[in-house]
């Protein structure tokens, strides 16, 4: 073995740094997933029964469903009976301020960096903290609601503003969308809910922290976000699981309705865990989101920097449906080990004068794969769309794969799409180029990582921006030479 | 400064070097030329540590250190500086940030202070006259859709920042027309000084009008098999490297 | 009319007696190719979008070599540009005119073909390459030769001026060697004049060796006259550390085929290609290129763009090997296109074959119209509609027009530009 991949091996071996978990008493649904389950889970949250019917169909879709098989992934089956669809930390159940919020609880999110107290908080991003199904807390609720913005969890926007929910849940992605989507919609047991009224500009970023603790457990959020006329919302999403020798799943669900020149911005830096170095253990990834710029000149910008997980299937998609609407996506994800990811998007033109740009950097390391999916869709009645793409894939050692998957699919002759591409591998070259300046390895894969996601990290809001640099250096430590 | 003493190298087993003795001494400039495939570029990247060649024979000082225990870094650290024949690009990373951290990690290894922002534009500005590179240059990612001419040049412009003891180049005048060789032998020259050394390395005679060696020195199979001052370098213009090469075969 | 068939072809030029044993062999190698293939049928792949046999069919009235025009003096005054100072090199339908020429020998050398030494002729553009490549073998009758000593710079740049004129559609022949040797740098200008407004064809060849460590410049303008039918193929070889840049700009004829190839045969070696295609009426161009990556670590850079008009058709197709043996490529290609009519036609095909694993290759090809949001733009800081169309337009060409490092020319080529995109363009 060279030089080379030995320096590679020694990096992938990096541990995951969240993989510890917390014992605490937890209340949770019994194993297995019938319409029963539904029923317990709806009951224990006191829903109203058009909810509970809500699910109960999206159950009795998913059964005619099956697995998607097409994406460029292979893992065992899961088998959905033997997982447990509801747990929550007992004493935890209804907090109804910050301050009742169990002491035990707030010290995970101290332990992950995310404090739940208001004065020590970073300034200007108000958290939503979902352990597990529930959420258990969130901060800046009064300063939003001030400005008319409701952030909260998606329980209490069930019990608190059951017609905005009714009204927009499941109208970007409906339950019958795909097999992951409708089994979300059967069990979903918690997530964030966020109204921005019309004009309002929202003043801080607003963040969902999600964590798995419990085992045997799959996390099935909900994220509804709610843009109306003239208002605009930053909104960012992270997550941590701990070290588990079995694989979890994960299938969450996130739509964001944007009126007429509304803006939403979703950046999400994902990190479950991955699984071990022999590719032990693990979440199972599979999240639908989606977006639709429904009003006149909206906008919708998906970020994602994707470092965990080990296998990932998701899409953050724009359904462009408004004249002048804009969607965008930048992404980078990051495979190491035994990590798979088949992920992308969807720009679907609708409306005239669209325009949507896509920005893909991959990177494997390791024996992992790594697959961009995507595809461009320009309607009949989308006269002067525009699409650029651009997708990147780095190489590190000889071990790991990428792969694109392009569609493009134009219907009407005005449309301008632009596709890039560039395949490079990192090599001993450039560490050497580095070391020869003084520069130490690790920095050299450091510096070289971030400044090939530099444009993708840039769209990240300034904290996040720091937390992504320092994650995927971690990621990739060693791994390179 | 830089002793090197009966050095093999090879790469996956093929010996390239066969027993290389030089001496530089401080304030030397030697130029090493030879015919294609004769090691010169070898004895470049083994100086400086690149991991593909390994050492299988002899020994390196450098400034009392053994050279060849050295990770690449340290080297650098402690005042190697090669100019390289294909520089590398790296996409994303801006010239002025690379240097940034690497003239850093060198002062840190020398005991000195980082420096600041400030005091960093300072200097590359008064460094950058010296090879005539411009700003933007500098801004964008480092070597990415350089000419080959702004490659070499920026090469220089490093050396310049990071200020070391023995600045090896390698082929630096390779692909470069007139103007630019003008420019990046003037840098060179105006970079020597009594207290550092130069090996140039190069495959054509043209680059000795512009920057004046002390010794020339001729590889061929491995071995240093001629060496004198300038006059050689001329005769190797005029006659070729046959009558070397038949010399050395003709020992042989 | 006439029909073209292979047969016909060669009987017509076996009539010329070639004047060197060299020229001979390079006839006959010519002849087996045009038998075997002939010129090229309707549906071959590499003449898809450019009917040319069909166009010279019904075109070529008169299927023979032309005859020298007559020149004067004031002719060669009115092609020269403001701010040129170099040499001039005449040609009269493919043929040197020493008398109208400049040739200083100022580091460099010049003479027909049929007296130079060279022994590279031919082995650079190769007969298999190009069936118009066997054709011109087998009826050029002379040709230049221009050579650039070791070490030495022309330092002002050597203008191949062309002047053609074919009474009924007669063959215009033209063949070119240049060899510059190691660490040498010239610059060359080229620009062909139509004396009138009839048809003809013209088919020429010229072949490139850059040497070890040397580096040469090929400007070419293209502004013929609209019923013009050209083939050009031009072929260069890039040895180590060597550079070679070409500079087309193509703005008028009637159909033209230019195949550029450049053979990147060594390490640091770096091709870069450009061009422009501004194209109105009925002109129909077609750029053909090729690079080909054999040895680690050389570069490769190409840029065409196009604006159409009217009925213009523009065709690109742009190839790039990467050798299994060619790591550590560099190799980028960009075809942006803007169309301004509903009838104006491009067809566009990037060709990337790539061997080796470790390599940077980027290709992207663009089509569309002008950026309506920019003109309003424009148009909303009180610029007129047509004024800020040309402004777009001539920005869009610019970046092209930017690689051409002798200013003089730069700027007539640019005049060019201006003139054609603030009229009715």
């Amino acid at each position: 073995m060279s030089k080379d991949n030995q320096i590679l091996e020694e990096f992938t071996s990096k541990d995951y740094e969240h993989g510890w978990s917390v014992d605490m008493e937890v209340d949770e649904a019994p194993l297995g997933l019938n319409e029963d389950i539904i029923r317990w889970i709806s009951a224990k949250k006191e829903e109203p029964q058009w909810l509970l019917d809500w699910r109960l169909k999206a159950f009795k879709t998913w059964e005619t469903m099956s697995e998607p098989e097409w994406a460029n992934v292979t893992y065992p089956k899961i088998d959905l009976q033997s997982l447990r669809y509801y747990s929550a930390p007992k004493k935890s159940n209804k907090p109804k301020s910050l301050n009742e919020i169990d002491p035990e609880l707030l010290q995970i999110y101290e332990r992950l960096g995310i404090s739940l107290n208001e004065q020590k908080k970073l300034q200007g991003i108000a958290v939503d903290a979902v352990l597990d199904s529930v959420s258990v807390g969130t901060t800046f609720k009064d300063t939003l609601s001030k400005l008319g913005i409701v952030f909260c969890s998606f329980s209490e926007a069930v019990k608190e503003h059951p017609e905005l929910v009714k009204k927009y849940l499941g109208s970007v992605v409906p339950t019958t969308d795909n097999y992951y989507a409708a089994l979300n919609s059967a069990v979903f047991s918690d997530g964030s809910f966020c109204y921005i009224p019309s004009g309002v500009r929202c003043p801080m970023e607003l963040s969902t922290y999600f964590r798995i603790n419990a085992a045997n457990t799959g996390q099935f959020e909900r994220t509804l976000i709610v843009a109306e006329e003239g208002s605009y919302v930053s909104y960012l999403e992270g997550c941590t699981a701990p070290q588990r020798d079995e694989n979890q799943l994960h299938a969450a669900v996130v739509e964001i309705y944007a009126a007429k020149d509304a803006e939403v911005k979703y950046s999400t830096v994902q990190n479950w865990f991955p699984g071990d170095k022999n590719g032990k253990g693990g979440i199972y990834n599979f999240v639908t989101k989606r977006g639709i710029c429904a009003g006149d000149n909206s906008k919708i910008s998906w970020t994602q920097v994707e470092t965990g997980s080990a296998v990932t299937w998701k899409y953050p998609s724009c359904i462009l449906k408004g004249d002048n609407s804009i969607g965008e996506f930048y992404s980078v994800a990051v495979t190491n080990n035994y990590q798979q990811a088949d992920t992308g998007t969807k720009m679907i033109h609708i409306g005239k004068n669209t325009k949507s740009r896509i920005v893909s950097k991959g990177i494997s390391a390791g024996k992992s794969q790594n697959s961009y999916r995507g595809q461009v869709q320009v309607m009949k009645r989308a006269t002067n769309a525009r699409n650029f793409s651009q997708c990147d894939s780095l190489l590190m050692g000889d071990k790991c794969g990428a792969h694109t998957f392009p569609y493009i699919d134009i219907q009407n002759s005005t449309a301008k799409v632009e596709h890039e591409a560039t395949t490079s591998k990192i090599g001993e070259d450039q560490i050497f180029y580095c070391n020869q300046r003084g520069i130490s390895t690790e920095d050299a894969v450091a510096l070289i990582v971030n400044g090939y996601a530099k444009e993708v990290l840039n769209q990240l809001p300034m904290e996040f921006a720091v937390e992504a640099q320092k994650l995927l250096a971690l990621t990739l430590e060693g791994s390179v030479g | 400064m830089l002793s090197i003493k009966n050095l093999h190298a090879s790469i996956e087993g093929t010996p390239i070097l066969r027993g290389i003795n030089l001496e530089v001494k401080p304030g030397e400039v030697h130029a090493i030329m030879g015919p294609n495939g004769s090691g010169k570029s070898t004895l470049a990247s083994v100086l400086a540590g690149r991991e593909e060649y390994e050492v299988t024979e002899g020994e390196v000082s450098f400034l009392g250190k053994d050279l060849l225990e050295l990770a690449p870094e340290d080297r650098a650290r402690e005042g190697v500086f090669l100019a390289f024949q294909y520089p590398v690009e790296i996409p994303g990373v801006s010239s002025t940030n690379f240097l940034r951290t690497a003239v850093n990690q060198v002062r840190e290894y020398r005991g000195l202070d980082a420096l600041d922002a400030v005091k960093f534009l300072t200097i590359m500005k008064e460094k950058m006259k010296l090879v005539e590179i411009d700003q933007k240059l500098l801004s964008r990612s480092l070597n990415e859709g350089f000419s080959g001419g702004e490659k070499k040049r920026n090469e220089i412009f490093q050396m310049a920042m990071l200020e070391p003891k023995l600045a090896i180049l390698d082929e630096t005048d390779s692909g470069l027309d007139i103007d630019a060789l003008r420019v990046v032998s003037n840098g060179v020259n105006k970079l020597k000084s009594p207290d550092n050394a130069t090996i140039v390395v190069t495959h054509y005679q043209r680059l000795l009008d512009y920057i004046v060696p002390d010794y020339v020195h001729v590889l061929y199979k491995g071995r240093i098999v001629k060496s004198g001052t300038k006059e050689l370098a001329l005769e190797l213009e005029e006659k070729g490297y046959d009558w070397i090469k038949e010399e050395v075969d003709a020992a042989v | 009319m006439t029909t073209i068939t292979k047969h016909k072809i060669t009987d017509l030029f076996l009539q010329n007696k070639p004047l060197t044993q060299n020229f001979e062999n390079l006839r006959k190698m010519g002849l087996e190719t045009l038998e075997i293939k002939g010129l090229p049928a309707l549906k071959e792949e590499e003449y898809k979008f450019t009917q040319i046999s069909k166009r010279l069919d019904q075109q070529i009235t008169n299927f023979k070599a032309a005859q020298p025009a007559s020149l004067n003096k004031e002719l060669i005054q009115k092609a020269i540009f403001e701010g040129f100072e170099g040499d001039i090199i005449v040609f009269n339908n493919g043929e040197f005119v020493p008398t109208l020429s400049t040739v200083s020998h100022q580091n460099y050398s010049f003479s027909l073909l049929s007296d130079s030494k060279s022994e590279i002729l031919g082995s650079i553009a190769k007969v298999e390459n190009d069936p118009f490549v066997a054709l011109n073998n087998l009826s050029f009758k002379d040709g230049a030769f221009i050579s650039v000593p070791k070490g030495k710079k022309v330092e002002k740049p050597i203008f191949l001026l062309h002047f053609n004129q074919a009474n009924q559609g007669q063959v215009i022949n033209q063949r070119v060697l240049i060899d510059v040797a190691e660490s040498a740098e010239v610059t060359f200008l080229e620009n062909t004049i139509s004396l009138d407004e009839e048809v003809y064809f013209s088919n020429s060849v010229v072949e490139v060796r850059v040497a070890q460590n040397s580096h040469a410049h090929y400007y070419r303008l293209q502004n013929e006259n609209r019923k013009a039918i050209v083939v050009n193929n031009f072929v260069t070889d890039i040895h180590r550390d060597a550079t070679f840049t070409s500079v087309a700009t193509q703005l008028q004829g009637g159909m033209l085929r230019n195949n550029l190839t450049m053979n990147l045969l060594d390490s640091g070696c770096e091709g870069n290609m450009y061009g422009l295609y501004l194209l109105n009426g009925k002109t129909h161009v077609d750029n053909h290129t090729n690079v080909d990556h054999t040895k680690p670590h050389a570069d490769s850079n190409e840029l065409y763009k196009g604006i159409l008009a009217d009925s213009s058709r523009g065709v690109f197709n742009g190839k790039i090997f990467v050798r299994q043996d060619a790591q550590k490529t560099n190799a980028f290609q960009q075809n942006n296109n803007i169309l301004l009519s509903e009838e104006a036609i491009i067809n566009t095909k990037p060709q990337l074959e790539i061997w080796a694993d470790d390599v940077k290759c980027s290709h992207g090809c663009t089509t569309g119209q002008l950026d309506e949001e920019a003109l309003f733009y424009l148009q909303a800081r009180g610029i007129g509609k047509e004024q800020a169309r040309g402004l777009l337009l001539f920005a869009f060409a610019g970046e092209v027009m930017e690689h051409i490092s002798y200013e003089p020319f730069q700027l007539y080529c640019t005049n060019l530009i201006q003139e054609r995109l603030g009229s009715k363009f």
